[in-house]
């Protein structure tokens, strides 16, 4: 299975990314980061932990569980329904930037949700989207301010994210056709 | 006319015979039994190997609902599956709209039986007056008009007091009393059987006791007056231990039990299908120390009778809440393979013991005619299918109503024909007869 | 790791398996988080309709679904039918029927009869939560008792639990002692002993008609409510006799943990069950109890609510 992106691809990816948040939005004020769960929330702390190494300053950081805003509850069989976590955002983001935080971009639709989930918390000054990486195939009119990688795939390959805190190894995997 | 049932295995314990017999049909009557009989221009019938020719079976306890609940079964319908079942008589309950506690009633149920020409009917005449406890019925009167018993069934005859003037009123007639034996304010509005099951399920509980009690009651009292109690569709084990105890001391007790009860026990409320109320029956299904002494007491010789209780209710009737639907289960075409299969194969009792509780016995109760193939008796006969194996399909049962817990068991043994005054009145194509 | 139910309908705990009970909890923590936030609305259930058919007045816990449902954009509908009018008119069957020509996903009921739902089970594409079957199970009441509990002590496994009340005819002492007794908790019930079902030591629990040994170093005391239209049947003598021996009085509490809480699944008889001073002191979680009703309501919902056609949004 070919690695797309190892540790040390992971790490200067998100390096850069910190970087760019700060010289788009021209310091941290007002700023948060919110991680879609499950593999956004590491992503957002590991990007909070590299500002603070740029500017010596704290970001609040949050996590957003978009399973209840998901398009695809459907059908009325046993169900499959999947599993619902805490969303824990414990800050106001009215009048903030939010710079949300996931780790795949593929057809749109997380983040479309995530976006709904957020203004049901308030009304942010901007949102913007980082994505460790973007693999294509959009559904919706969705763009990320921030890619790691871009990475073309056809929709029958699988992209998968592996990060230390969740999975023990900091990898990207791309899984060929079935 | 004359029939020959040549050369199969005859079981009828009244005259000590269990072995290959001929049996020659005069008309309505048994003509002789023998080997190597012949008789001119008497239409010969070969029993194949594995079928059993045995006195016509008699159930003492149906409900054949006629009249005023004809939607749930007829006169005509009941004797239809009473004869599908193997059984040439029946003895129906008196708890029809309006009650059969007048001559009336019952000339009107001996028409219908006889229009219908199938299976001989004997009715039962209340205890008392609309079965409310209150008076005693006019029992002679029943009596002459062709009743056989009386009962208060579906209810316990109400009070001590009109129990034993119903036993001293009828040990005049030569009549049993029948008892169904349940203490009111005990069962209050319970629905089954009161337990770990019940009480897992939620559902109000009828305490074994509640039958005991009231049988202990009977037994006294047929006991001070001489009268003859017959417990019917006995299903707790202090019910059968009271009827022991009676029969040692001598009293004038028999007693009856339903292949459901020495069958099922309440566990099949729960599972495989929870609440179904083709499991809902009175008195309800108990657990397995009480399905374990009906089963002792058929043995041991404590229990006179297989009865069915058949208890005919409409779908619709049962297709409502556990606690709203009737009691009962229809059971005349389940009686004989479910007694086959698990009394008679299992080697608990012999098929000689079986005739005795589903022929001899009921005809013995009732002084009602059969349960032997005497010559001169009347030609009622059985013809049962050891090996046959039986699939209950409650659609494709005879009785107009259809609520069985049995659907889609098997069973092993059935019925091959049945034979009512001499005549052909069922004959199982499956089980080898024309 | 469990993430969904193994049931189309929710008919009682006696279906559950204990991983399946802490999914509902787990989830019910979530959807607690829901009905924290300013906008308590998340669109999950949008275009379904559920359909509460309740055949008994029950303020507390249709109102409950209702919020439930409603906070996850169901359509709701309550039907209440007083069962007086059922006995002359429509049967159950009959009524379901009918409900489930308009397509609901979901209908929860409410009724008199136990087993009222299984039957509705064996007729209805829709799936079936139980609210309240006769004197069978309550069991979105058990998981929100579980939740509170395990919100309060972290755990259920290895408390001590003691219910008090009405065990005859009380079906949210059914489904508490399925739910607890699967988690590992120690069950006491105790009740007058005319109010004790024989079978109910068939289910793992001890049994005692003395309170103060029920009650001794318990980390929870459980009340049920005694249904006072119930007890013409003369099953104690008096409710002033009833307060004297089974009340749960602050002398009583005092044999318990310094930690206890106090349940009580309502509406209370105060100074016949339990004493006003329990009800409304410092180890009371009744109102707790209420508020994560909801919270255990809108997970079962949201679990029974179907699969996902595709992982369209898994990206």
């Amino acid at each position: 299975m070919p690695v797309v992106m190892d540790a040390e691809r992971i790490s200067r990816a998100l390096t850069r990314i910190a970087h760019e948040i700060l010289e788009h939005n021209r310091g941290l004020s007002n700023l948060a980061l919110v991680g879609v769960r499950s593999r956004g929330v590491p992503i957002a702390h590991r990007l909070a932990h590299d500002i603070l190494q740029i500017t010596k300053e704290e970001v609040v950081v949050g996590a957003l569980d978009i399973t209840l805003y998901r398009d695809d509850l459907m059908g009325a069989s046993v169900g499959l329904a999947p599993l619902v976590r805490k969303t824990e955002i414990p800050f106001s983001i009215d009048g903030r930037t939010i710079v949300l935080v996931d780790d795949v971009l593929y057809t749109g639709r997380t983040t479309r949700a995530a976006l709904d989930a957020l203004t049901d918390f308030g009304r942010p000054k901007s949102i913007q989207l980082v994505v460790l990486v973007d693999r294509g195939h959009r559904e919706l009119p969705i763009k990320a301010d921030y890619v790691g990688k871009n990475v073309p795939t056809s929709r029958q390959e699988s992209v998968q994210v592996h990060l230390r805190e969740l999975d023990g190894v900091d990898e990207v995997l791309l899984q060929g056709k079935q | 006319m004359k029939r020959l049932l040549k050369g199969g295995r005859v079981v009828d314990p009244v005259n000590g015979r269990d072995g290959i017999f001929d049996v020659l049909i005069d008309g309505d009557r048994i003509s002789a039994v023998g080997t190597n009989l012949t008789a001119d221009g008497a239409e010969v019938i070969n029993i194949p190997a594995g079928l059993v020719v045995v006195p016509g079976l008699i159930d003492m306890h149906v409900h054949l609902r006629e009249p005023g609940q004809e939607h749930k079964e007829t006169v005509a319908t009941g004797v239809a599956s009473a004869v599908a079942g193997g059984f040439t008589a029946v003895a129906c309950m008196p708890n029809t709209k309006p009650v059969n506690d007048n001559a009336g009633v019952t000339k009107l149920i001996l028409q219908k039986a006889a229009e219908a020409n199938l299976a001989r009917v004997y009715p039962i005449g209340a205890v008392s007056r609309g079965q409310k406890g209150e008076e005693l019925a006019d029992i002679a009167e029943l009596k002459e008009a062709g009743c056989v018993a009386v009962t208060d069934d579906g209810l316990p005859v109400a009070t001590a007091i009109l129990a034993r003037r119903a036993l001293e009123y009828t040990s005049m007639f030569n009549m049993p009393v029948i008892e169904h034996c349940e203490d009111q304010t005990l069962k209050g509005d319970g629905v089954a059987h009161e337990g770990p099951v019940a009480a897992s399920l939620g559902l109000r509980g009828i305490p074994g006791v509640a039958e005991a009690i009231t049988a202990g009651r009977d037994i006294l009292l047929a006991e001070m007056t001489g009268g003859h109690i017959h417990i019917a569709h006995m299903s707790a084990w202090t019910t059968i231990e009271a009827v022991r105890q009676g029969k040692s001391r001598g009293v004038k007790v028999t007693c009856e039990v339903c292949p459901h009860h020495f069958t099922l026990t309440d566990d099949l409320l729960a599972a495989p299908v929870a609440y179904d109320t083709n499991t809902k029956m009175n008195p309800p299904l108990r657990e397995a120390r009480d399905r374990d002494a009906m089963i002792a007491g058929i043995v041991d010789g404590t229990v006179d009778v297989i009865s069915t209780d058949h208890a005919p209710h409409h779908y619709d009737e049962k297709n409502v809440e556990f606690d709203r639907a009737p009691f009962g289960i229809v059971g005349l075409e389940t009686a004989v393979p479910i007694t086959l299969d698990k009394l008679v194969h299992t080697g608990l009792i012999t098929l000689s013991r079986m005739v005795e509780l589903m022929s001899v016995n009921p005809a013995k109760i009732l002084n009602v005619p059969g349960g032997s193939l005497s010559p001169g008796a009347p030609a009622d006969i059985t013809i049962l299918a050891l090996e046959l194996l039986v699939t209950v399909d409650k659609a494709k049962l005879v009785s107009k109503s259809k609520n069985t817990p049995f659907h889609g068991w098997s069973f092993k043994g059935g019925v091959a024909a049945t034979i009512v005054g001499g005549r052909t009145v069922y004959s199982n194509p499956a089980a080898g007869m024309q | 790791m469990l993430t969904t139910l193994r049931h189309k309908h929710l008919l009682g705990i006696a279906d559950l398996s204990p991983d399946e009970i802490v999914l509902v909890l787990d989830t019910a923590e979530a959807m607690k988080e829901v009905g924290q936030r300013t906008i308590k609305k998340v669109p999950t259930l949008r275009g379904r309709t559920v359909i509460n058919l309740f055949f008994e007045p029950s303020t507390r816990t249709r109102t409950s679904f209702e919020i439930a449902e409603k906070r996850l954009s169901a359509d709701t509908l309550n039907v209440a039918i007083a069962s007086s009018s059922v006995v002359k008119g429509e049967t159950l069957v009959d009524t379901a029927m009918n409900l489930e020509a308009m397509a609901p996903s979901m209908i929860v009921l409410r009724h008199a009869s136990s087993g009222a739902c299984h039957l509705l089970s064996r007729i209805c594409k829709a799936s079936i939560v139980n609210a309240g079957d006769g004197m069978h199970e309550h069991p979105t009441q058990a998981l929100l008792d579980a939740f509170t509990i395990r919100e309060r002590k972290g755990r259920l496994g290895g408390l001590k639990v003691a219910i008090v009340g009405d065990l005859l005819h009380s079906r949210v002492l059914r489904s508490n002692v399925l739910l607890l007794t699967k988690l590992g908790a120690d069950v006491w019930v105790c009740a007058p002993a005319t109010l004790i079902p024989p079978g109910l030591k068939q289910m793992g629990v001890t049994v005692t008609t003395r309170v103060d040994e029920a009650v001794a170093g318990a980390d929870v005391i459980m009340m049920l409510r005694i249904q006072l239209e119930r007890m013409q049947g003369a099953f104690f003598p008096s409710q002033r006799e009833y307060f004297s021996t089974f009340g749960m009085t602050e002398a009583r509490v005092a044999r318990a943990k310094p930690d206890v809480i106090i349940m009580h699944p309502g509406p209370i008889n105060r100074g016949v069950e339990i004493a006003s001073e329990v009800a409304d002191g410092p180890h009371s979680v009744i109102l707790d109890q209420v508020a994560n009703g909801v919270a255990v309501r809108m997970a079962v919902l949201y679990l029974l609510a179907g699969e996902p056609q595709n992982n369209a949004a898994a990206d």
